[in-house]
């Protein structure tokens, strides 16, 4: 088989379409927002660190649970620590922990769906029952479990957490595929004898991919909710690493004394991130599905 | 329709024994001797000799399940050994707390969101609609933990209204039933409020297409009040969804209300397991794990089956 290809001309519909991509994704006032917050998240984490020269990890003993002053803006915790320095360092673990567990539930649960949907028959069968199983039990349990026994650090969190979010993307990619298996131009694409692997990802993937990335940007925000509800139960990464969560769950100590700033900044970190990544994924379902319709 | 339903029920069978299957597997996943993770601080030579016949741990590890299964199917989840009860027994102690604060908050979200809900597609694109949506983002989007944290920061510090944790109050010699209200209310309402928010949402949807339907037009033309249109014509057929949307939430309720239980000291399932999860408590993480699947498993089966009953247009082959 030669592996010439043919390329058909885009029609004036599909030619208009593809500038529009973003224009739609750009037109909601709430999708601009949530990039808006998103990159100052990003800025706060990443960069803030490089200008806020103070250590997060350092322990001044000699000025625990202070209130924001000039010389720690944020106040300090228990232990001493500044709490500013803190957010900003927990947030660069968080942020990364979340992509990088989407980007493998993606890639793993893609990868599952589309075999259990290409094979059929039994082994489908199986592989899905295996699904539901995993998908009946609520995460948090699993997590949790697994935190318990692992202790993950930064690395095995990853995992950890793709561990139950590829369960909804094999779902949706196993859904997409077995329509897309009865299409004449899968059936033309087999006449010709394209071999299995390049009828996956040339023929298959490029028409869910939409679908999945949007499912994916969604899991981004699971992936932060749930490594701070683990930390939050005290199951998360292990000390000295700052997170959110964990200093959300240091700082109920101080609940009743008014310690504020112990509480309110980690809270409202993690809503925020929740609340950027939602409508950013909101924002991309929207701006795919008018293509589709 | 009994075809139908018995149908549904053999089909839940493959992913029940998956459930146990998963169960079963934790405790070899854990690294070390399961007898010992079995019997933690009861741990002895004998004991373990005598745990290791009992289970067949010397066995193939497809025997080893079908004992365990076999076990399991007997109501017999084996003995903690931080509590020294049996595993049921804590089960259905713990089970009762569970059960009461997310009924209290399914059944508010349910009532809420259709009211909420209606309204919003009624009045859709007017500040209402509007100021609804954003409320309903940040719901949406709020992590039990912290909204749990602020509702007691709120009402039990600085207003002194509620308790901020447990069932009732231990110092009163006789709390009574109101104590145990109060004590309800504040869990069962974060569990409300970030649940509220996606039903809303959906019902919005699903309200503002029902609202596009002929015979909502039909009901109009008849002389029917639009509360009448609303809340009757169109609300039968909108709300359907809503019955599968709690099955497939389930899962996502149990998770939120283990946070919950966490915080407000709530003795239900989820603090149960947490506890034994800090405790590295075995047989309770393994029989809780179980459990939990098969609720939300038989709380999917009913309401399938429910939303069969209801909608008189599926129909059963």
């Amino acid at each position: 088989m030669s592996d010439q290809t043919i390329t058909i001309p885009m029609t004036q519909e599909q030619a208009s379409e593809r500038p529009n991509f973003m224009h739609r994704f750009w037109r909601l006032w709430s999708t601009r927002m949530g990039v808006l917050l998103f990159l100052g998240l990003v800025l706060f984490s990443f960069v803030g660190p490089l200008i806020y020269r103070e250590s997060a990890i350092l322990p001044h003993v000699a000025h625990t649970v202070l209130p924001p002053s000039a010389r720690f803006p944020l106040g300090t915790d228990s232990l001493g620590h500044n709490v500013l320095a803190q957010l900003m360092v927990g947030g660069q673990s968080s942020l990364e922990v979340g992509f990088l567990a989407a980007a493998v539930s993606m890639i793993f649960g893609t990868f599952y769906g589309m075999v259990s949907a290409m094979v059929g028959g039994w082994l489908d069968a199986l592989m899905m029952r295996v699904v539901d199983a995993m998908m009946t039990i609520p995460s948090i349990f699993i997590l949790l479990f697994l935190n318990a026994v692992f202790r993950p650090n930064l690395f095995l969190m990853i995992f950890v957490l793709a561990s139950t979010s590829w369960l909804g993307v094999s779902r949706l990619v196993r859904g997409e595929v077995l329509v897309i298996k009865n299409q004449l131009y899968l059936e033309a694409a087999q006449a010709i004898g394209t071999r299995t692997w390049r009828i996956m990802t040339r023929y298959m993937l490029p028409n869910f991919l939409g679908t999945v990335l949007v499912a994916s940007t969604l899991s981004v925000a699971d992936g932060i909710l749930a490594m701070a509800g683990l930390s939050f139960l005290g199951l998360g990464l292990p000390p000295p690493t700052p997170n959110w969560g964990g200093m959300l769950s240091d700082g109920l100590n101080y609940m009743f004394q008014n310690g504020w700033w112990m509480l309110y900044p980690p809270g409202i970190m993690i809503l925020l991130s929740q609340v950027s990544i939602n409508l950013i994924g909101d924002g991309l379902r929207g701006a795919i599905e008018t293509r589709q319709a | 329709m009994l075809k139908f339903i018995v149908r549904r029920i053999l089909q839940s069978i493959p992913t029940l024994l998956g459930i146990t299957l998963i169960s079963f597997m934790m405790i070899h996943i854990a690294p070390g001797n399961p007898a010992r993770l079995l019997l933690g601080n009861h741990y002895t030579v004998e004991r373990a000799a005598a745990l290791t016949k009992e289970l067949g741990l010397n066995k193939p590890i497809w025997e080893q399940y079908f004992i365990w299964l076999g076990n399991i199917l007997h109501g017999n989840l084996g003995q903690s050994y931080v509590y020294n009860e049996p595993v049921t027994s804590l089960i259905l102690q713990a089970l009762p707390h569970t059960l009461i604060i997310v009924a209290v908050a399914v059944l508010a979200a349910h009532l809420f969101a259709v009211f909420i809900g209606s309204i919003q597609a009624y009045y859709k694109d007017t500040w209402f609609d509007q100021v609804a949506t954003v409320v309903n983002y940040f719901l949406y989007s709020m992590p039990s933990f912290w909204l749990g944290v602020l509702l007691i920061i709120f009402f039990s510090i600085t207003l002194g209204w509620l308790p901020s944790g447990g069932i009732v109050n231990n110092q009163l010699s006789n709390p009574g039933f109101g104590d145990w209200v109060r004590h309800l209310i504040l869990p069962s309402a974060t569990l409300f409020l970030v649940s509220v928010a996606a039903w809303a949402r959906y019902m919005r949807s699903s309200m503002w297409n029902a609202l596009l339907q002929d015979y909502v037009r039909t009901a109009r033309m008849k002389g029917a009040s639009e509360f009448r249109v609303v809340f009757v014509h169109a609300l039968r057929n909108s709300i359907l969804p809503l019955i599968t949307l709690f099955g497939l939430s389930l899962p996502i309720l149990l998770s939120g209300a283990l946070f919950v239980e966490e915080i407000f000291n709530y003795p239900g399932m989820g603090l149960l397991f947490w506890d034994a999860v800090m405790s590295r408590d075995y047989p309770i993480i393994m029989g809780v794990t179980v459990f939990i699947g098969v609720v939300t498993l038989v709380g999917n089966l009913i309401a399938d089956i429910l939303y069969g009953i209801v909608d008189p247009r599926i129909q059963y082959k």
